[in-house]
C-alpha cells in the first residue's frame, strides 16, 4: 500500500486548519478549523494504521472523534455565553482583553 | 479476550476514587437542587480520600492496565502535587464563590475531573492516555475559566483559552500520529526503546517537535503564552489558582514523562530548543511582569517566568535538573495558590480591588494575611529560606552542570528583576498608607488552606531533601 | 497502484458531464411560464412563511449538543457489539462502567431541565 498521498493529503488539510485558525476572525469558522486539523489527524491516524496493520492507530481515531464532540459540546456553549454578553463572534470584536 | 487484574484496580484506586467522587458529586448535585454545600463535601472527602490512598501508594511505580498508566512512584509523586492543589481550590472556592454569587455544584465537580485528568497525564505510559488526560483536564478548565458566565470578562477568557487550547491539541495529535506512524505503537516504553535509531527519522522528529508546541501552549512557555495573562485574569481567581498550579504541573509532569523519562533528550537539537524557550519565558515573563498594575496579571506573567525556570531543568536532562523540577513544581504549588487566594480574599465583585494599589496599607488591618502574603512573595522571588529558592537553586544548578551556564545567568539576572515587583507588593502593604483589607470575613477553613501552604514553603525552604530525595529513582523505566 | 482508479475517474469524470449536460438542455430546451405559486419557495406544499434568514431558537442548540454527546458513544458501542465474544466478561463490566456514567450525565441533563422543550 502506498501510503504518501494520504499523508499528503492529511498535511495539506492540516494545514489549511492552520491558516483557517489564524486567519479568520469569526469565532465558529475559526472553531471549524480546529475541527479540520483534528479530521486531518484521523486521516494520517487511519492511514498509518492501515499501513502497519496495527489497529492502535484506529482506537485512536474513536477517541479523537468523541473527544472532538464534547470539545464542541463545550466550544460551542461557551460561544454562546458569550454572544449573548456582546452580540458578537467576531474575535477582533473581543478586546476588553488584549487578543 | 481482554483481562483486568485485581491489582490493576488496586494500584489506580487513588484514581477511581477521585472519579467517583466526582460521580456521585454529580449526582448530588442533580437529585438536591440549589445545595452546591453537598456537592463541596463530596468532592472534598473525595479528594482526601484519594490524597491518602496516593501517600499508601508512593512506592515504586508499577505499570498496570496493560501498560497504560503507570501508578506509584513518579505518578502518585505528581498526584500529590494535583490533589494538593486541588484540596486548596475547593476550600478557598467556597467562600469566593458564594461572595460572587456563583456558588454551584457543578464547580467542583469539574475541579475534581480536571484533577483526574491530571492525574491520567502524569502516569501516562502511552500517548493515548497522554491525549486523553490532557483533554479531560483542559474541557473541564475551559468551562471553568468561564464559569462567571455574565461576565464579559469570563466569557472571552474561556472563549481564547478554548481556542487556543483546542488549536494546540491539533498540534499535540498531529505530533502523537507523526510519531505512531514512524514508530509503529503509542507505548512510551515501546519507543523509548527504540529512540536512538527512531531519532534518525525526521518526520519522527518532526512529530516530537509538534509534541514540544503542544506542551508549550499548555505550561503558557514564550513563544505560545499569549493565552495566560488574558485566561488567568478572566476566570475566577481560585479557577486561576488551580490553573496556574494544577494544570501548569501536570503539564510539567507529562513533558518530564514524555521527553526526559521516556526519550533521551540531553545533547540532541530538541535540548537546545527547550533552552531557548526556557530563556525566553524568563525573560519576557520577568520584564513584562514590571509593567503590569493588575495583581492577578501580574501573577499570571510570573508564572510564565516560572515556566522559564522549570524548563531549564527539563533542557539541562540531567538528574539534578530532573528532581530540580519535581521540587519546584510542589514549592510553585503551594505558594502561588497562597498568594492567589489571598488575592481571592481582597478582591470584590466586578473586578474590584485587583490592583495593587488596594493593597496599601494592608498589614494595619489584617497583620496576619499581610505575614502570609509576604511569605508567598520571597518565595515567589526566591529569597532563601523559603521554598522559592531551593527550586530555583536546583534547576540553575542543574543547567551549570549540563554546560549550559549561560541559561543559568539569564536565570539569576531576571530572577533580580523579579524581586522588584514582589517586593513592591510587601513595600505596599507593610510602609504604604491606604484603606485596603479583606473583602468579608474569611472562613476559618480558607484561613487554614493559606496558612498550610504557607507552613510548606517554609518547612520545604528550611528541608528541601525531604522531598528531592524521594525523587531519586523515579527517572528509571 | 493510482492506475487502477483511472476506470472510477472516467466514470466520475461522466457522471459529472452527463449532468451538466441535462440540467443545461432542459433550461435551454424546456417551456418556461412563470407564475408568483412558481416562484415561491418549496417547503413540502405549505404556504411559505416569513423568510428563511432567521435565527433559530436557543432551545434547538441545547438538543444539538445533547445529540453530539449521546450520539458519538455509538462509536465505542459498535466496535463493542462487533467484538462482543471474544471481549468476554471483562468487555461486558468495562461497557457497563462506561454505560452507568453516561446515565449519570443523562441524569443530571434530564434534572437540570435540558431534555424540557419549554
Amino acid at each position: 500500500m502506498d501510503i504518501q498521498p494520504y499523508l499528503l493529503l492529511s498535511a495539506i488539510t492540516f494545514v489549511i486548519g492552520v491558516v483557517g485558525v489564524l486567519a479568520r476572525r469569526n469565532a465558529i469558522i475559526v472553531f471549524m478549523s480546529i475541527e479540520l486539523m483534528l479530521n486531518s489527524v484521523n486521516l494520517s491516524l487511519v492511514a498509518f494504521s492501515a499501513f502497519l496493520g496495527d489497529v492502535t492507530g484506529q482506537m485512536l481515531v474513536f477517541f479523537v472523534m468523541t473527544v472532538a464532540a464534547a470539545e464542541a459540546a463545550v466550544g460551542l456553549a461557551i460561544i454562546i455565553a458569550l454572544f449573548r454578553n456582546k452580540q458578537t463572534v467576531n474575535i477582533d470584536d473581543i478586546n476588553i482583553l488584549k487578543w | 479476550m481482554i483481562v483486568i487484574r485485581l491489582e490493576d484496580l488496586l494500584y489506580s484506586a487513588p484514581l477511581l476514587v477521585l472519579t467517583s467522587s466526582g460521580l456521585l458529586a454529580l449526582i448530588a448535585e442533580a437529585a438536591g437542587r440549589d445545595k452546591p454545600v453537598i456537592s463541596y463535601y463530596t468532592s472534598l472527602i473525595g479528594v482526601i480520600t484519594s490524597l491518602i490512598l496516593t501517600f499508601l501508594n508512593l512506592g515504586a511505580g508499577v505499570p498496570v492496565f496493560n501498560n497504560m498508566i503507570l501508578q506509584g512512584g513518579y505518578a502518585a509523586y505528581c498526584n500529590l502535587i494535583f490533589l494538593s492543589s486541588a484540596l486548596l481550590s475547593i476550600v478557598l472556592s467556597r467562600s469566593y464563590l458564594e461572595r460572587m454569587q456563583y456558588h454551584r455544584g457543578e464547580f467542583y465537580v469539574l475541579i475534581v475531573f480536571a484533577t483526574a485528568g491530571m492525574m491520567l497525564m502524569a502516569a501516562a505510559l502511552d500517548l493515548t492516555i497522554v491525549f486523553l488526560g490532557i483533554e479531560l483536564m483542559s474541557i473541564c478548565l475551559y468551562v471553568l475559566a468561564g464559569f462567571m458566565r455574565k461576565k464579559e470578562l469570563a466569557n472571552e477568557a474561556a472563549l481564547k483559552y478554548f481556542l487556543l487550547g483546542a488549536f494546540a491539541t491539533g498540534f499535540l495529535l498531529y505530533g502523537i500520529a507523526l510519531i505512531y506512524g514512524t514508530s509503529g505503537t503509542t507505548n512510551l516504553v515501546v519507543i523509548s526503546r527504540s529512540f536512538a535509531q527512531l531519532s534518525g527519522n525526521s518526520l519522527f522528529l518532526i512529530g516530537c517537535g509538534m509534541l514540544i508546541v503542544a506542551f508549550s501552549f499548555k505550561i503558557a512557555a514564550v513563544p505560545f503564552h499569549m493565552w495566560a495573562p488574558d485566561v488567568y485574569e478572566g476566570a475566577p481567581t481560585t479557577v486561576t489558582a488551580f490553573m496556574s498550579t494544577g494544570a501548569k504541573a501536570a503539564a510539567f509532569a507529562t513533558f518530564v514523562a514524555v521527553f526526559v523519562r521516556v526519550f533521551d533528550i540531553p545533547g540532541t537539537a530538541l535540548s537546545s530548543v527547550l533552552a531557548l524557550i526556557a530563556a525566553a519565558s524568563m525573560i519576557v515573563g520577568n520584564v513584562t511582569a514590571i509593567a503590569q498594575n493588575n495583581v492577578k496579571r501580574m501573577l499570571a506573567y510570573s508564572s510564565i517566568a516560572h515556566t522559564g525556570y522549570m524548563l531549564s531543568g527539563i533542557a539541562a536532562g540531567n538528574a539534578e535538573g530532573e528532581q530540580g523540577i519535581l521540587f519546584y513544581l510542589v514549592a510553585y504549588t503551594f505558594m502561588n495558590i497562597g498568594a492567589f487566594g489571598i488575592v481571592s480574599w481582597v478582591e470584590q465583585q466586578e473586578d474590584r480591588k485587583l490592583k495593587f494599589d488596594d493593597y496599601a496599607g494592608f498589614s494595619a488591618r489584617q497583620p496576619a494575611v499581610a505575614v502570609l502574603m509576604s511569605v508567598f512573595m520571597f518565595s515567589l522571588a526566591g529569597i532563601p529560606p523559603f521554598a522559592g529558592f531551593f527550586g530555583k537553586y536546583y534547576v540553575f544548578l542543574a543547567a551549570v552542570k549540563a554546560d549550559m551556564t549561560w541559561l543559568a545567568i539569564i536565570g539569576v539576572m531576571t530572577s533580580l528583576v523579579s524581586v522588584y515587583y514582589y517586593l513592591r507588593l510587601v513595600v505596599l502593604m507593610y510602609f504604604c498608607e491606604g484603606e485596603s483589607d479583606v473583602a468579608a470575613k474569611v472562613p476559618l477553613a480558607a484561613i487554614s488552606a493559606v496558612t498550610l501552604a504557607a507552613v510548606l514553603v517554609i518547612l520545604l525552604g528550611i528541608y528541601p531533601s525531604l522531598l528531592v530525595d524521594m525523587t531519586k529513582g523515579f527517572f528509571k523505566i | 497502484m493510482l492506475e487502477t482508479y483511472i476506470p472510477i475517474f472516467v466514470v466520475i469524470a461522466g457522471g459529472i458531464v452527463f449532468g451538466i449536460v441535462m440540467v443545461k438542455l432542459n433550461e435551454w430546451l424546456g417551456p418556461r411560464r412563470p407564475t408568483d405559486e412558481k416562484l415561491s419557495t418549496y417547503e413540502s406544499g405549505m404556504e411559505p412563511v416569513r423568510t428563511a434568514r432567521e435565527r433559530f431558537s436557543v432551545k434547538f442548540y441545547m438538543v444539538a449538543v445533547l445529540f453530539i454527546l449521546f450520539d458519538i458513544e455509538v462509536v465505542f458501542l459498535y466496535p463493542w457489539a462487533v467484538a462482543f465474544k471474544e471481549l468476554g466478561v471483562a468487555g461486558y463490566i468495562t461497557m457497563t462502567v462506561f454505560i452507568v456514567i453516561l446515565l449519570i450525565g443523562l441524569f443530571y441533563v434530564w434534572r437540570k431541565g435540558a431534555l424540557e422543550w419549554d
